[in-house]
This record gives C-alpha cells, structure tokens and sequence, in this order.
C-alpha cells in the first residue's frame, strides 16, 4: 500500500466517522418529534413541535393549551428520558467492554442490574430502605446497584483485580441477587409480588423532569471526563500489561471507569427498573462502524443507545396501544436476536 | 544513546525466588537477547526493566531510575511488547499502532504522530493490512503489528518478549533483521527474550543467559554459545560451528546424566 492510499484510508475512517455522527443526530431529532406525537391524543408532528416551541418560547409560537399540556407534562420528559437513559446505559457498557476486554461484558452480565431489582424488592416487600419516603424503590434499587459494583471490586481486587475475575464475580453476584429477589417475590404478597414484576420489566412510566435533570446532569459530568481519558480506555481494552507500559496508571484507571460505569447505570435503572440489552448491543453495533477508538466510540454508542430506547420505547407505546408495553420487553425482544448473532458470528468463540 | 544498567536486581513472587541479583548493562545502538529455558526468568526480567514489576536492586536509565518514574514517563523512554499476543480486538491495524503515541498524545492525533505511525507500519511492512482487524491476522502479521507499535512509540529503550514466537523461518528472520536494523539506523536499544538461540547469536551484539533466576554467563554471541554451556543451561548435547562469524548451534540430544 503506497503512502498515499494509507492517508486517504485515514482520512476515509475520519469521514465515515463525522457521516455516521451527522446521521444518528439527525435521526435522533427526527425520532423524538415522532415519538412526542404519539398517543391517544392524536395531533400531527407538526403540531407537536409547535406545542414544544411554544413551550420554550413562549409568545413566538401558537399552539393550544391541550397539545401544550400533553407534550410538556406527559410526553417531552419521558421522549428525552428515553434518550438519556439510553445514552448512559450504552456509554456504561462501553466503559465495561472496553476495561473488561470482554464484548459480553455489560451493566447486566456483571449483576448490577440484578442488585438494583434485589434493592426494589427490598423496598416494596419488606419495605426498608435507607431513603425513605417516595424515594424508599428508587433510592434501594441506586444503593445495592454501587453494593454489587463495590463487591465485584473487592473481589476482583483481593485477587489481582484481572478482567476475567470481574466478570466471573459479576456473573456469581448476578445469581446470587436473583436468587433474593426470587426470596422475596415468594415470601411477598399478591400486590408486592405484583409491584416487584412490574418494577423489574424496566419501563420509562415513571420518569419525569427532576428524574430527566438528575441523569442529564450526571451524563453532564461524567461524558466529557469519558471522552478526555478515552486513551486511557484504548489503551487498556488492548490488555492491563500493554496499557501499564503505554504509561496508563492501571489499578487507578480501572478503578475509576468502573465507577463512572457503574454510577451511570444505577443513576439509570433506579429510575427505569431492568432495561436490558441497551448496554450490550449499542457498543456493538457502533463498533462496527466508528472503530474502536473510544474518543469517538463513546459518543457514538450513546447515541446508538438513545436511538434504541427510544425506538423501543415507541414501539412499545404504540403496538397494542393504547396499552403500553414495558419498555425492558421490548429491548430484550431486539436485543436477542442480536446476541445471538453476536455469538454465532464470533469465530474465536473457544472460550 | 541510551545506556541501560540493570544492578543487583532480585525479584520474587511471594516467596519463590525468580530473579537473583542480575547483573549486566548495555548502550544504544544494540541487540541485547535474553536466552536461557524455560522458567529461568527472561519475561519477568522483561518486566521488571519496564517497572511493571517493583523488583529489588537497581534498574538505570540513563542514570535515572525507572521505578521512580510516573508511568508516562517510562512510556517515553520504554516500549515492551509482551508475549503470545491473544488480542481479540475489533481494533484495526493503524489504531493499534496508533496506540502506541498514547505517551506522547495529548487528545488529538497529530500530523507528526500520524506520520510516525505510517513510518512504523513500512518499517514492519503491516501497511498492506492497515485498516484489517487485528484479530483477522495470522500470529506472524499481528506480533509485527505489535513490534511496529513499539517503533512508533519512539522511546530509546525497546523490550521484546519472544518476538518470534509465532513466526515462521523467513519471518522471524526478517524481523529480527528488521529490530537490529531499527537499533541501529535509529539508535534504539533492544532488549529481547528470545528462545531460538540461532536467531539470538545473528542478532544480538550481548547475551546474557539466565538459568534458575541468575546470570550464567554474558558476552558476545562467540563467547558465551560453547557446547559446554549449552549442555550445562540447557541439559542438550550440540555442536556449534562458526559460519560467516556467527555461531550457529546443531542441538544433537538431550544429554543424559
């Protein structure tokens, strides 16, 4: 290959990059007009975005008090929640994939999901929490979601802190957790047991603007901190001892991404309950296209992630409308299929 | 140039002794291999020089001790490429390579880095396949990958674990040909763990051998491949005759005590 192909194939990955970027951004804007429009109350998109301006612009823009009242009070929050929720569940999956060098690794395979569903049950069957209150489900399902995280840390770091021990404690931690909240769904009434399934079918019914500010301010943080030390993540997903001598401070770094990962997921979930899958496939699908260079990947596969769920979510609100299916259905329903093709394409699937 | 003393160096994982005082000291432009058999310590010597591991004793760079430097700054000044690469990654060639200006990156890629990396795939020839997937190559073309990652991280110092492990007769001779080119047409010292002790006595300007964690002996290729010591390291019978001034060793039998 002369010189001169090497640098367009550099500068065609560059381009193929910013198409990509353009294209999901556009596609997203594009998502949550539709998805603001709809619902049993049926106005046009254009109708829709009008209610939304006038909204922000209160005066520039005509739009009538009923469609200003459905957008702003019940869809926008949950539309933008979608996307939120979706960005930081990908962007944490690709936290974990990058640090675990693992593509299976997700906030679900390593048990996270599983100690935030323990922690609801914890709350509606027993109903003890350490906040009280309203916040008593989502502050428990918050809590023992950082619980596993730590104790997955603990272990992994009394027996080296290895990628492989990770994943095993997090798949350990997953089964243990289950296997409480299976306790607890036995030992619970009809309506706990009840409360329990719902919460954990993960569903965007409960979102609101202060829940939608708390995940937009923690993206908010966390994101650009991501992206600066998105060499740090590249140079640890190529293994712990190449990263060491390309002068990442190891133990530090991983520490401090599992956090960020983990944070993100809790922030996540407690809200939503289980959306599985988000965090599996975005990372994968973007991956294909963007590469592997997490200064790009990262933004690309939350992206990917806020186009997911919210299309998912869509879905769900308009296929058996006007029942709306839980969301964490629907995800599963598109996530695996693609895990399984996932497996299937793999060639080096030995281990 | 680049001087690299190596003094009183111990190390041991928890209280089995792997390495005992070793001893040797090299400068830029050079070859040094490591060679002994298995177990006698090379990769953990190799690790130890580029502080991954904290052993006891001395390791000096330039007169700078490398365990007391943060690990950015021992990126710049050491590359390692480790041993039996089973990387997975999706990532491409270019990125991989590109991987190895990280020491010196701020966030951006620059024209300068971009240019290195271009120049360290030609010097391994891996160009042809720069926008393949790592994990699409043969184990041949990915260690040359992973040694033109190395060069392009620039640092005086380079240390390879078996970076012939994988290839076949022509291949792990042009690399090794291409490494003590590197060292010198651009000054680098080479520090190398290497099994094929043919392949070390063409390249390398120093061998120190390793047995049960300690220095048996070092000196030029000549001087230290004796039928004597092989039988003694590495318990084989062999002849070794000189061509073109390179000792080149015909192991016969184990030998039998």
């Amino acid at each position: 290959m002369t010189r001169d192909a090497l640098r367009e194939g550099i500068a065609a990955a560059r381009q193929k990059r910013a198409a990509f970027f353009f294209f999901t951004i556009l596609a997203l804007f594009l998502l949550i007009g539709v998805a603001v429009t709809l619902g049993s109350a049926g106005f046009s998109v254009a109708e829709a975005y009008r209610a939304v301006l006038a909204g922000l612009f209160p005066g520039s823009f005509e739009s009538s008090d009923l469609a200003q009242t459905i957008v702003w009070d019940f869809r926008l929050h949950r539309v933008l929640f979608a996307v939120v929720a979706g960005f930081g569940l990908a962007v944490a999956g690709t936290v974990m994939q990058g640090i675990l060098r693992n593509p299976l690794a997700s906030p679900f395979t390593l048990g996270i999901a599983s100690a935030a569903s323990t922690g609801a049950s914890v709350a509606i069957v027993l109903g003890a929490g350490f906040v009280g209150g309203s916040y008593l489900i989502i502050g428990n399902a918050f809590l023992f979601a950082l619980l596993a995280a730590l104790i997955i840390y603990a272990m992994a770091r009394y027996r080296g802190m290895g990628a492989t021990s990770m994943i095993l404690a997090g798949i350990a931690l997953m089964y243990l957790f289950s296997a409480v909240t299976s306790l607890l769904q036995y030992l619970g009434t009809a309506d706990e047991l009840q409360e329990v399934v719902f919460w954990m079918f993960g569903s965007l019914d409960r979102s609101s603007w202060p829940k939608l500010g708390i995940v937009t301010l923690l993206l908010a943080v966390c994101m650009p901190y991501l992206v600066y030390r998105a060499w740090d993540l590249n140079a640890l997903a190529e293994g712990d001892e190449i990263a060491e001598s390309l002068g990442v401070p190891v133990n530090r770094a991983m520490t401090i991404f599992m956090f960020i990962a983990s944070l993100l997921t809790a922030a996540v979930i407690c809200f939503t309950g289980t959306i599985g899958f988000i965090g599996l496939v975005a990372p994968h699908i973007t991956r294909m296209v963007v590469g592997t260079d997490h200064r790009f990947l990262l933004p690309a596969s939350g992206l990917v992630g806020a186009l997911l769920l919210l299309g998912a979510d869509s879905l769900a609100r308009t296929l058996l409308a006007p029942v709306v299916l839980p969301v964490g259905i629907m995800t599963a329903f598109l996530g695996v299929p693609f895990f399984i093709y996932l497996f299937m394409r793999r060639r080096d699937a030995g281990w | 140039m680049v001087r690299l003393e190596v003094d009183a160096l111990s190390f041991s994982y928890r209280d089995r002794s792997v390495l005992d005082t070793i001893r040797f000291a090299a400068e830029s432009p050079g070859v040094v291999g490591l060679v002994g058999p298995n177990g006698s310590g090379k990769t953990t010597l190799i690790k130890c020089i580029d502080g991954i591991l904290k052993p006891e004793g001395m390791v000096l760079l330039d007169g700078a001790k490398i365990p007391s430097l943060s690990r950015p700054e021992v990126a710049r000044r050491v590359a390692y490429v480790p041993q039996g690469i089973t990387n997975h990654s999706h990532a491409t060639v270019y990125e991989t390579v590109l991987m190895g200006r990280r020491p010196h990156l701020s966030w951006r890629v620059s024209e300068a880095d971009e240019e290195a990396v271009v120049q360290a795939m030609e010097a391994l020839k891996v160009e042809e396949f720069a926008f393949r997937c790592l994990g699409d190559l043969s184990g041949g073309e990915r260690q040359r990958v992973m040694v033109a990652r190395a060069l392009a991280q620039g640092s005086p110092l380079m240390l390879l674990d078996e970076p012939t492990s994988a290839l076949d007769l022509r291949n792990g001779m042009e690399v090794m040909e291409t490494v003590g080119r590197l060292a010198h047409e651009h000054g680098r010292l080479v520090v190398m763990a290497i099994h094929d002790l043919t392949l070390a006595a063409r390249a390398c300007s120093l061998l120190v051998v390793l047995r049960h964690g300690r220095v048996y002996a070092q000196g030029t290729p000549a001087e230290v491949l004796t039928p004597d010591l092989i039988a003694e390291v590495y318990g084989v019978e062999a002849v070794v005759e000189e061509r073109e001034g390179v000792p080149y060793i015909f192991p016969l039998r184990p030998r039998r005590d």
